[in-house]
């Protein structure tokens, strides 16, 4: 727990000096949202199922521009290769970056959820702690799959590429499920539809959790 | 964890259909300072790679003293402990490595950097061995500078410190004379000097045979992956001495 507090600390020291993912990922979330929110301009308001696939994109394509960055940042300096030399398990490596991309992404959820409540018309207060769970829970579920492949794709060259083309198919199940659960809470459905949803995730996010713990040092150590 | 000798036994690396190392028996003693010469693509990264623990041999095996862990190829991981996460990374925590790059972050000053590492290692008063490192590399100006401010040769003796930071068993040190200046080599020299009188185990990988010279005990010649050349250092610790030891390898 301690290296995980550490590393974390200093993902989150030099962050804060550089500003450079959380400014990315927002406005690139920003930008996503009113992209979706022109496209339905003129036409019927868009129902609640619009405006959920729209959060839970959003939040998606901005996390993947954040995880890109934070793995780059890493590699100037070469400093994945210190984290790999230090005397801590791989798995406190993976667990800080898990921790550090989704303490981002919490952010980026934050301005993301009222712009879509704004610009969509969707009120969101009463429903907003079952809200925040399942945005909690994807962000974990996401993250968990992201930093096992960011970490790994180390130094392929088309790493940028490979990403998001790695982590989307293996994400699918958290946007349906964060999709699914917010409509069921924005419509009003019974307490067990979102219910579901939330534990579908909290299962996802065990197995992805346990499996990245597990398969990040094979992955990142041999030929670092 | 101590260990006293560092024994590699046939490591050999193969990546794709490229041999970087083939067949290397070598051992590495205590207090004894190792020159690691060879002409480009000898294998010298890819050794040095393996001791670090960072890269895995496709065969042989590397026993880090009696007490120590080990690593070996094919797969297999052998460690003398009971417990072998724990053994891992007490033997990585007994490693110091000075690379291409300065493993240092940017937005960090040289300072925090520092004693980022040394609680990463966890040295006791990692504050105060921070301070005392970074002056005696001579930093101490620029400490509290973002290391993305500092140049080539500041960066490398940042670089120096931090692999100094938790006062290592096995120094590696890979071209650790690049970027610095006339007083930066004069420096390193003496700071390795310091390493090797403690009694640490160290290995300097460079084409600077000005640098290194007096500094040696032994010299290893790498060539096309083998060990062309390993005695003790030539008794005239000069640099032609040294230069006429590596043609004489190289040509062998």
């Amino acid at each position: 727990m301690r290296a995980i507090g550490l590393l974390l600390w200093k993902d989150v020291v030099v962050e804060l000096r550089a500003k450079e993912l959380v400014y990315a990922t927002i406005f690139f979330g920003a930008v996503v949202i009113l992209v979706f929110c022109f496209a339905f301009l003129g036409g019927p308001k868009p129902t609640v199922d619009v405006a959920a696939g729209v959060l839970w994109v959003a939040i998606t394509l901005a996390g993947t521009v954040g995880i890109s960055r934070a793995f780059e940042r890493e590699r100037e300096g070469d400093t994945m290769r210190a984290l790999l030399l230090a005397p801590v398990p791989r798995s406190a490596l993976y667990l800080s970056k898990l921790s550090a991309i989704s303490l981002l992404m919490v952010i980026v959820e934050t301005v993301a959820l009222l712009l879509v409540s704004l610009l969509f018309g969707i009120p969101i207060g009463g429903i907003l702690p079952s809200l925040v769970a399942l945005l909690f829970l994807g962000t974990i579920g996401f993250a968990a799959v992201a930093a096992l492949f960011g970490a790994s794709l180390g130094r392929a060259r088309s790493r940028d590429v490979l990403l998001p083309l790695l982590v989307y198919p293996i994400v699918v199940p958290v946007l349906i499920a964060g999709t699914r659960g917010t409509v069921a809470l924005l419509v009003g459905a019974e307490p067990a539809v979102a219910s579901f949803w939330l534990k579908f995730l909290l299962v996802f996010d065990a197995v992805f959790v346990s499996l990245g713990v597990w398969v990040f040092e094979p992955l990142v150590a041999g030929d670092a | 964890m101590t260990f006293d000798t560092v024994d590699a036994r046939g490591l050999t690396k193969v990546y794709g259909r490229q041999r970087a190392l083939a067949g290397v028996d070598l051992t590495l003693r205590a207090g004894e300072a190792t020159a690691l010469l060879g002409p480009n693509g000898a294998g010298k990264s890819t050794l040095v790679g393996i001791l670090a623990t960072l890269v895995s041999p496709t065969a042989g095996s590397v026993r880090y003293g009696a007490s120590g862990g080990g690593v070996s190829g094919g797969g297999a991981s052998s460690v003398a402990s009971d417990d072998a996460e724990l053994a891992d990374d007490e033997l990585r925590g007994a490693i110091g490595v000075i690379a291409h790059e300065s493993h240092c972050y940017g937005d960090l000053t040289g300072h925090e950097n520092l004693v980022f590492f040394a609680r990463l290692y966890g040295v006791a008063d990692a504050r105060a061995t921070a301070d005392a490192l970074i002056a005696r590399v001579g930093l101490r100006d620029a400490a509290r500078r973002p290391a993305r401010t500092y140049s080539r040769g500041m960066l490398q003796r940042l670089a120096v410190a931090r692999a100094l930071v938790h006062k290592p068993r096995l120094l590696l040190a890979d071209e650790p004379f690049t970027g610095l200046d006339r007083a930066g080599v004069a420096l390193l020299s003496e700071l390795l000097a310091e390493e090797r009188a403690r009694g640490c185990i160290m290995v300097v990988v460079t084409h600077d045979f000005d640098a290194v010279a007096p500094l040696i005990d032994r010299v290893v010649v790498l060539a096309r992956g083998r060990i062309a050349h390993d005695a003790a250092a030539p008794a005239q610790r000069s640099t032609a001495a040294l230069a006429d030891v590596y043609r004489a390898a190289v040509q062998s």
